[in-house]
């Protein structure tokens, strides 16, 4: 049905059949380089106009409505107005660092992309040890974001930083126990492995309670990891104006600012494919009437539907809940989710030995 | 290598920087998101640890006390608007107070009772704005556009009666400028309904969340002598247990005659405060829905000489506004001009004790600290 994996494979045959290998493997990496950069800049005018409408949508407001219609130009006019500005450097900043961080925490954004399947057989990089790759990959960002804060020679943007880095080391934690509990359950880190694994149901139906309990810590762990209310201690704004990305103007806060998206993309992505099948539709055991019925919706629907469910479940945090304090966002980590989430390992391993689960 | 910026040396300049070594001092503001203004505080930290508040003012000083010597006592009401811009109908009570004080003027009691619905409408709006600003300073943005929302209604109805908005310069001596609009007892009781309808949602959005009880409960505590001894006044005072309502230790008007508790919290920390000013809201409207349908008949305003001339003399006024008691105190030589004015304004002593409530505290307790205070800028520098 409607699978993109016949047009990928026919591209794949028809390269290899015209060139000779290097050449068509080359061209391959060229095409999926072009579509990573554009798949990061399409993820960026969607998710912003998005968080915008879902923000509107909370606070009785419109949102934007002029540029386009029901404003959805909106976000491509910004992205102009941020290209056009002068990138400014202010004096006294250490230069090389300054300019270098926006592109590491945006590369890292991008690279963290490969290894994600966005539809059955779609995928850029089928890598054995795929969500290992992502969950090592996306922790490189808070370098970018040290670097940032460092170099602004600004002290709320060295004060966000500092935040920052404290955050996103500690919740890494949780959020890799909450995915090993998966792991633990497929035996593979391969996220092709784990979808399939889910053929018969989704880990989140599959796994009892403490697959749920995994969820959870994972939802909140990855809201803290990419900086996003209430966790967004890193910019603040009501206490340091922008974290550390205050001294950064036109597209290289433009850069932060699609990352940050694009972060919450992936984490979501990870989330959806791990504990909501990915691709996968919903199946339910054997019943095969209901699953040839679920079949009939193309996978990447079912991929970017669960995502952009779990984008908008984080966005609905973000425009409701106050912001912690930072000494609160260390004790909720440390003393709550690692404690929870490590005995809620032990028992998924024990479901997992014990073939419990269905 | 992380160098020090400029903004360093111009803080270790000024004459109050007593930072060991490794201490960071920060300038906040003027131009800041939450100090709600241009006020501009020189804090000195340790990691987050503030260790000093020292508040520097003057950004938006107009003179205003110099300036109302030049005006005639009709005159410098207008003015007063601008101190307290969300307590202006207040304000231009006071003022009116004192100068009826002084003329010796009996208020019709139609004026009374129209001053202090307008009072009590301008508190209901300033309280909302504050609850909307307080919640976006702990970070929650969406609160500020439901207090919007309930706050454009109280403005619509001063729109039809005041024909402004924000600074109504709607008391005169004598009472009030203009009689009420036909509507204004239909579009109250509207806002009434709509009020009793919304006030949950905002326990429930803000009051009951845990990550807001966290980070308000045992903030910026202040003891009762404290808070006395710093001056604080009005709702933060009230949060420390401070007896202070002016409304009812001084009854100016009609409010010895209405039914309303003085709303006192012993907690001293920033939850007490905001508890105060919730439910203040509600006894404010319970003093509205009292006097809506028992407006009396008659003049809205005194007959007044058109040149007024204060007798010799000092005059002084206090009423209770949204943010504490605001003290007017004129002294007159018997001219049509005041010879000097002093204007005592609640923000200016509240804003004294941020900095031994936020000793101690981490910098996102700062900011809540000030949002609790309900810090209006060109109150406290005038």
């Amino acid at each position: 049905m409607w699978s993109l994996q016949n047009i990928t494979d026919n591209i794949h045959d028809w390269l290899y059949a015209t060139f000779n290998p290097t050449v068509a493997m080359l061209i391959e990496y060229a095409i999926i380089g072009a579509l990573a950069i554009g798949l990061f800049a399409m993820l960026g005018l969607v998710l912003i106009y998005m968080e915008r409408k879902v923000s509107a949508w909370m606070q009785l407001r419109l949102g934007p409505n002029r540029v386009g219609p029901k404003g959805i130009f909106q976000t491509t006019a910004d992205t102009l107005k941020l290209i056009v500005k002068e990138g400014m450097t202010p004096t006294g900043v250490d230069k090389l660092l300054f300019n270098l961080a926006p592109f590491i925490v945006m590369i890292v954004a991008m690279v963290v992309l490969a290894p994600l399947m966005f539809a059955k057989g779609f995928q850029i990089w089928d890598l054995n040890i795929g969500v290992f790759f992502i969950t090592a990959t996306s922790s490189l960002s808070v370098i970018g974001i040290l670097m940032a804060g460092w170099a602004s020679n600004n002290k709320y943007s060295l004060l966000g930083a500092m935040r920052s880095g404290a955050q996103i080391v500690s919740y890494e934690l949780s959020a890799g126990l909450s995915v090993l509990a998966i792991i633990v359950l497929t035996g593979s880190l391969r996220l092709s492995d784990i979808i399939n694994s889910q053929e018969n149901g989704w880990w989140i139906f599959k796994g009892h309670i403490p697959v749920w309990i995994a969820f959870v810590i994972y939802i909140i762990a990855v809201t803290a990891e990419t900086n996003r209310a209430p966790f967004d201690l890193a910019e603040a704004e009501s206490e340091l104006t922008a974290g550390f990305h205050t001294e950064y103007s036109g597209m290289k806060f433009a850069l932060f600012f699609l990352a940050e998206y694009v972060n919450i993309f992936v984490v979501c992505a990870l989330g959806a494919t791990l504990f909501l099948g990915g691709w996968m539709p919903l199946h339910f055991g054997t019943n095969t009437r209901f699953n040839e019925v679920m079949d009939y919706i193309p996978s990447s629907v079912w991929f970017f539907g669960k995502t952009f469910f779990l984008i908008f479940v984080i966005m609905w945090f973000r425009w409701t809940f106050p912001r912690l304090r930072i000494d609160q966002l260390l004790n909720l980590e440390w003393k709550y989710l690692l404690p929870i989430s490590m005995i809620n390992l032990l028992l998924v391993t024990f479901i997992a030995i014990m073939n419990w689960h269905f | 290598m992380y160098r020090e910026s400029t903004i360093v040396n111009e803080s270790a300049s000024l004459p109050y920087n007593g930072g060991d070594e490794g201490d960071m001092i920060i300038n906040v503001g003027p131009q800041h998101p939450s100090t709600h203004g241009v006020l501009h505080l020189i804090i000195t930290l340790n990691g987050e640890t503030v260790k000093k508040v020292d508040p520097n003012l003057g950004y938006i000083h107009r003179s205003m006390e110099k300036m109302c010597e030049s005006l005639t006592y009709r005159q410098f009401i207008y003015v007063t608007s601008r101190m307290d811009y969300l307590s202006a109908h207040i304000n231009n009570h006071c003022c009116a107070l004192c100068v009826e004080k002084g003329l010796q003027l009996e208020v019709p009691p139609r004026a009374q009772v129209i001053r202090v619905l307008m009072d009590e409408l301008t508190r209901l709006a300033s309280h909302h704005l504050w609850w909307g600003a307080f919640a976006m300073d702990v970070g929650a943005l969406t609160p500020f556009f439901l207090a919007f929302r309930e706050r454009e209604m109280i403005n619509d109805i001063m729109e039809e009666t005041c024909g402004t908005r924000l600074t109504m310069n709607y008391m005169v001596p004598g009472g009030v400028m203009a009689d009420l609009h036909p509507d204004f007892q239909k579009r109250v009781h509207e806002f009434i309904a709509h009020f009793k309808k919304k006030i949950d949602e905002y326990d429930e959005l803000i009051t009951d969340n845990i990550i807001f009880q966290n980070r308000t409960k045992g903030i910026g505590y202040i003891s009762k002598e404290d808070a006395i001894a710093f001056g604080m006044t009005g709702p933060s005072a009230r949060g420390s247990g401070v007896q202070c309502d002016i409304r009812k230790l001084y009854p100016y008007e009609v409010y010895d005659k209405l039914q309303f508790d003085e709303i006192i919290e012993t907690g001293g920390d920033c939850f007490a405060r905001y508890m105060v000013r919730m439910k203040e809201m509600k006894q404010s409207i319970s003093i509205i829905e009292q006097l809506i349908d028992n407006i009396p008949e008659g003049d809205f305003q005194a007959k007044t000489k058109a040149v007024l001339k204060l007798p010799k003399g000092e005059f002084y006024s206090r009423v209770e506004t949204a943010r504490g008691e605001l003290g007017v105190y004129i002294i007159s030589e018997g001219a049509t001009t005041p010879y000097r004015i002093k204007f005592r304004s609640p923000g200016y002593c509240n804003l004294s004790a941020l900095d031994h409530m936020a000793k101690g505290q981490k910098i996102g307790d700062l900011v809540a600290i000030m949002g609790a205070l309900d810090l209006v800028i060109p109150d406290i520098d005038r």
